[in-house]
Formats: C-alpha cells, sequence, structure tokens
C-alpha cells in the first residue's frame, strides 16, 4: 500500500467555555490515500469542522500531529503547491474582489505574478462555469455561483489537498445537486485528496470514496464505510441516486449516525445555554 | 419583446398599462418636491398676510432678493469659498491622520492600547471648546480654523476607522491565512477594503461636524466666511441676510455629503446603495 497522503495521528483539541472543559475532538487517527474523495458526518457539535480547522492550520490542535504528504518534485519555496486550500461554509469570497481576483488570491499571496495568475484565474473560471463574470462583483452574483467562485479559488491554488467545510449546505436543493455534479467533474480532472465534510448523508454517498462517521461530542471516528467499492468512478450522481444500492448503503450511515444524533441532542439540551460558543460542529 | 415579433397581445397588454397612473415610487418623489414648496409657499403668504413678525421670518421672496444681491456685490462667494476652502483643509489635516492612525489601532493591538486611553479621555470635550486655546496658540488667522476642524475631524475618522478593521468578518480574516497571504497583503487586500464602508462612515461624520465647527469659529474668530456672515447680520440686524447665511450652510453641508457619496461609490462598488 503506497504512503497515505494525509496522515493523522493522536490528533485531540479541547475548549474551554465558561470554565468547563470540552473535547472537541479525541485522539482520532486517519489514513487518506492521495486522489482520495474522503467525506466525514457526524452530529451537529462532533467537532468534524475543528479537525478540518486543524488541518487548515486555522486552529491549533491539543495533542497529536499531522502530516501531509508533498507531491513529487515540490520544493518549499514561496511559490510552491501549498499544503492546502479551504472552501468555507459561508460566504467567504472577498466583496470588494472581482471574480477573477478573488480566484487568484491564493497565487498572489504565493506571489505569482498578474499575468500568469490571472492566466490560472481564467481556466479555473472557465471550469466552474463562471466564462463571462470574470470582472463581475461577488454581489452580482447568486449563492451558488459564489461557491463556484469559492470552489475555483481552492482548486486554482493548486494545493496537495482540498478541505470542504459544507460548501453546499446554505444553498437550495437544485443548486446542491448540479454543483456536486461539477465538483465531482472537477475533481475527476484533478483528483486532489479531497476532505469534505457534511450534514448529508446523501452528499456523502453520491461524493465520496469513503465516509467517516463521527460520535457526538467527544468527536472520536465511529465507522468508517468503503462506498467506492460500490460505486465505482466516474460516477453518475443521477443513477448513484436512483439505484438500489444507495438507499441500503443510506440505512447503514444512518444506522450508525441515528444514535449519535441522539445524544447530541440529548447534550445539547443538558448544557443548554453554556454550550453557546463551544465550537462549531 | 422584440420588434420582429410585435402581436396584437402586446398592443393590448401596453393597453392595460394605464400610462395616467402613477407608480408608488412616482407619487413619493412628488410629495418629496412638494412638501418644502408648499413650507415656503406658505411662509411667503404668511408674511404677506402680516400674519409673522417680519422682523424675525422675512418672507422667502425677500430673502432671495438679498441673496441675489449679495452674490452680485460678490460678498457672498467670497464667504463661501472661505468657509469652504477652511473645511476641505482642515477636513483634510484631520482625516488623513485618522485613517491612518484608526489602521494601526485596528490591526496592532499595542498601538490600540496606547492611543485608546488618550482618545477615550478627549473626545468627551466639546471641540470649539478649544477653539480659545487654538488661538492662543496659532493666532486669529486661518490656522486656529484649519486646527479647530481636523481636531473634530480626526476623532470621528479615527474611530471608525479602528472599528472597521476590528469588525471585519472573521472568515476573510481565515481565507487570508489560510492562503498564507503576507502581512502586506493581508493589510492592502483584506484589512483596508474590508473597513473602507466604516471609514466612509466616519468621513460623512466628520464632514457634518467640520461644519458644525467651522461656522461657530467663524461666529468669534474671523473676518469673513458663513459663520461671519450670520454673526454680523445679527449685529446689524439683517435678518434677510441671516437667512441667506443659513440657505448657504444648508446648501454647504447637503454639497460636502453628496460629495462623499460619490467617492464613495467609485471606491466602494460592492456596497449597495
Amino acid at each position: 500500500m503506497p504512503e497515505p497522503k494525509i496522515k493523522v495521528r493522536g490528533l485531540s483539541k479541547h475548549f474551554a467555555v465558561k470554565s468547563r472543559r470540552f473535547t472537541a475532538i479525541d485522539n482520532i487517527d486517519l489514513d487518506i490515500r492521495g486522489g482520495e474523495f474522503f467525506c466525514i458526518v457526524g452530529p451537529s457539535g462532533c467537532g468534524k469542522t475543528t479537525l478540518l480547522r486543524i488541518l487548515a492550520g486555522l486552529e491549533q490542535q491539543d495533542s497529536g500531529r499531522f502530516d501531509i504528504a508533498a507531491g513529487e518534485g515540490a520544493d518549499r519555496g514561496r511559490s510552491a503547491a501549498p499544503q492546502n486550500s479551504m472552501v468555507f461554509q459561508e460566504q467567504s469570497i472577498f466583496p470588494w474582489m472581482t471574480v477573477r481576483d478573488n480566484v487568484a488570491f491564493g497565487l498572489k499571496a504565493r506571489g505569482i505574478g498578474k499575468t500568469e495568475r490571472y492566466a490560472v484565474a481564467d481556466r479555473f473560471i472557465d471550469k466552474v462555469g463562471l466564462s463571462g463574470f470574470a470582472s463581475a462583483l461577488p454581489h452580482q452574483l447568486s449563492g451558488g455561483m459564489k461557491q463556484r467562485v469559492s470552489i475555483a479559488r481552492a482548486f486554482a491554488n493548486d494545493p496537495e489537498i482540498l478541505l470542504m467545510d459544507e460548501p453546499f449546505a446554505a444553498l437550495d436543493e437544485q443548486t446542491k445537486l448540479i454543483l456536486q455534479v461539477e465538483l465531482l467533474r472537477i475533481w475527476e480532472e484533478t483528483r486532489k485528496s479531497v476532505l469534505y465534510v457534511t450534514h448529508s448523508i446523501d452528499e456523502a454517498i453520491v461524493l465520496a470514496d469513503r465516509i467517516m462517521i463521527m460520535s457526538a461530542r467527544p468527536g472520536r471516528i465511529k465507522e468508517i464505510i468503503d462506498v467506492s467499492a460500490v460505486f465505482p468512478r466516474p460516477r453518475r450522481v443521477e443513477s448513484v441516486k436512483s439505484s438500489a444500492q444507495y438507499g441500503e448503503l443510506f440505512g447503514r450511515v444512518w444506522s450508525q449516525l441515528r444514535d449519535e444524533v441522539a445524544t447530541a441532542a440529548a447534550s445539547a439540551n443538558e448544557a443548554g445555554a453554556q454550550r453557546e460558543g463551544g465550537g462549531k460542529s | 419583446m422584440t420588434f420582429g415579433t410585435l402581436s396584437t397581445t402586446d398592443l393590448v397588454k401596453d393597453g392595460d398599462r394605464e400610462p395616467w397612473r402613477l407608480t408608488t415610487r412616482q407619487i413619493e418623489l412628488g410629495l418629496s418636491i412638494l412638501s418644502p414648496i408648499v413650507l415656503l409657499a406658505a411662509w411667503e403668504f404668511a408674511a404677506r398676510a402680516g400674519w409673522i413678525d417680519l422682523r424675525f421670518f422675512p418672507a422667502p421672496s425677500q430673502v432671495f432678493v438679498e441673496a441675489a444681491a449679495m452674490i452680485r456685490s460678490g460678498q457672498l462667494i467670497e464667504d463661501v469659498l472661505i468657509s469652504l476652502q477652511r473645511i476641505v483643509i482642515g477636513f483634510t489635516i484631520g482625516a488623513v491622520p485618522g485613517v491612518v492612525i484608526g489602521l494601526a489601532m485596528g490591526l496592532f493591538g499595542k498601538v490600540r492600547a496606547i492611543i485608546q486611553p488618550l482618545v477615550d479621555a478627549t473626545f468627551p470635550i466639546p471641540k470649539i471648546a478649544i477653539l480659545p486655546l487654538f488661538i492662543l496658540i496659532l493666532g486669529l488667522g486661518e490656522e486656529s480654523k484649519y486646527a479647530i476642524i481636523a481636531t473634530a475631524v480626526i476623532y470621528l475618522v479615527l474611530l471608525n476607522t479602528a472599528a472597521g478593521v476590528r469588525n471585519i468578518d472573521r472568515i476573510y480574516l481565515d481565507v487570508g491565512r489560510n492562503y498564507r497571504a503576507g502581512k502586506w497583503m493581508m493589510f492592502t487586500d483584506v484589512a483596508l477594503p474590508g473597513a473602507l464602508p466604516m471609514i466612509f462612515a466616519g468621513l460623512k461624520l466628520g464632514m457634518g461636524v467640520a461644519l458644525l465647527v467651522i461656522v461657530s469659529a467663524e461666529f468669534v474668530g474671523a473676518r469673513s466666511g458663513i459663520g461671519y456672515l450670520i454673526w454680523t447680520s445679527w449685529q446689524t440686524f439683517q435678518v434677510e441676510q441671516m437667512y441667506v447665511g443659513l440657505m448657504v450652510s444648508a446648501v454647504l453641508g447637503f454639497a460636502t455629503t453628496a460629495l462623499i457619496d460619490a467617492l464613495e461609490r467609485v471606491l466602494v462598488p460592492w456596497k449597495r446603495h
């Protein structure tokens, strides 16, 4: 078996909320292969986002470590391919920049010249289907188009891995479906390793090679379900959803998740107002 | 609807529109234009009918006649220009450092720790109360006017700018960090544009206060300007002139605010107005 792309060992993180200590994630061990689409589902507050934010370098773990393998021939200079790029859940593209400048943001941070970074940005703007909107400002775009920009920004940065935190959660059902199809298409072209956090079992089955189910707080790995064995690539979202195996897989994931959601709801009631600010999902 | 496919149904639709019926927006606009005209007309009528004391409330027509005479003599233009010059120079002297210091306070905790208590301690002083001190230090010339306007403006711009930087949505800072933007790029591409809407709010407040302060300052320490015009017309009991002064300061306030609004539309195009 080849070296994993992401190696996580014993990762833990605690939060203190009003002098009460919460364990957000507890002793996570994880190997993610190169080119794998890996989904994490779990009840609200189970630490999915915390795990992603640690890998993104936006938060510091309390113990454990993780390692993201560099690609072949990668040097570690400023302009080199970055370790990771994140697609955020909420509206995260800069309202004061054009679509092109938003997509080129990571490249600019790496010190890549204007001509080159705009050429790359335009290529990815085309890829996400926003040709003709390169000079538009975000307020002229719909919610779905904004998330396309966010996805283009992450892919254009050419990272070792992509981290996606419920990128489609705020979108309506139909827009979500279209963007899932497009995300799969772009991903097939680039075959980056993707770590994708979602609330939606349906979304996880459609997108993932493997689904990891997290337990209610403290967040631990409850089970990892292999989807790629059931639905090989390249996948057509419609045929996945209309197949008999889809229902069976949905049942398997839900049976694992159901108890955790109940536990999470119970502890949320118990903690009451104290839960406020205890770190997002 | 294109020209080639114009059909009878289109014509019927056009007929349905009842062109004489006004939209709500048109009605509201009409009312907004009408209300000051009605007020002026009522005032004019009351003055001519002798219902109000003409010594305090001269007829609007008298005020306009006076204004025309003052424009012809060149006196009014001169007073407006000198006040405008004081405002522009004083405002610039206050606003530029206000933005710079405000940005520094928003970005660096240490700068904020040094500046914030000084601001908190001196902000409550009514700015016009410092005028005698400025006249003492700088004399009765233009410098004391610039100084008093700049002082009034800098607080509002500085506080709003600092708040603008500190209130930037956390998500934008996260994006900057995740995409490894350096310190300078964080400033030019994230903090500064993110704070611009609040900076403009500060500039608008500052402009309002600049007008307030310059008129008061010209009451006592000047031989020219709109404030001086208003004050001397009180002393010589030329009430029409006083009204002209009031009218002109309203126009000036309106014009300067419109100027900043225009600048904002150019520099902050992503903010819907």
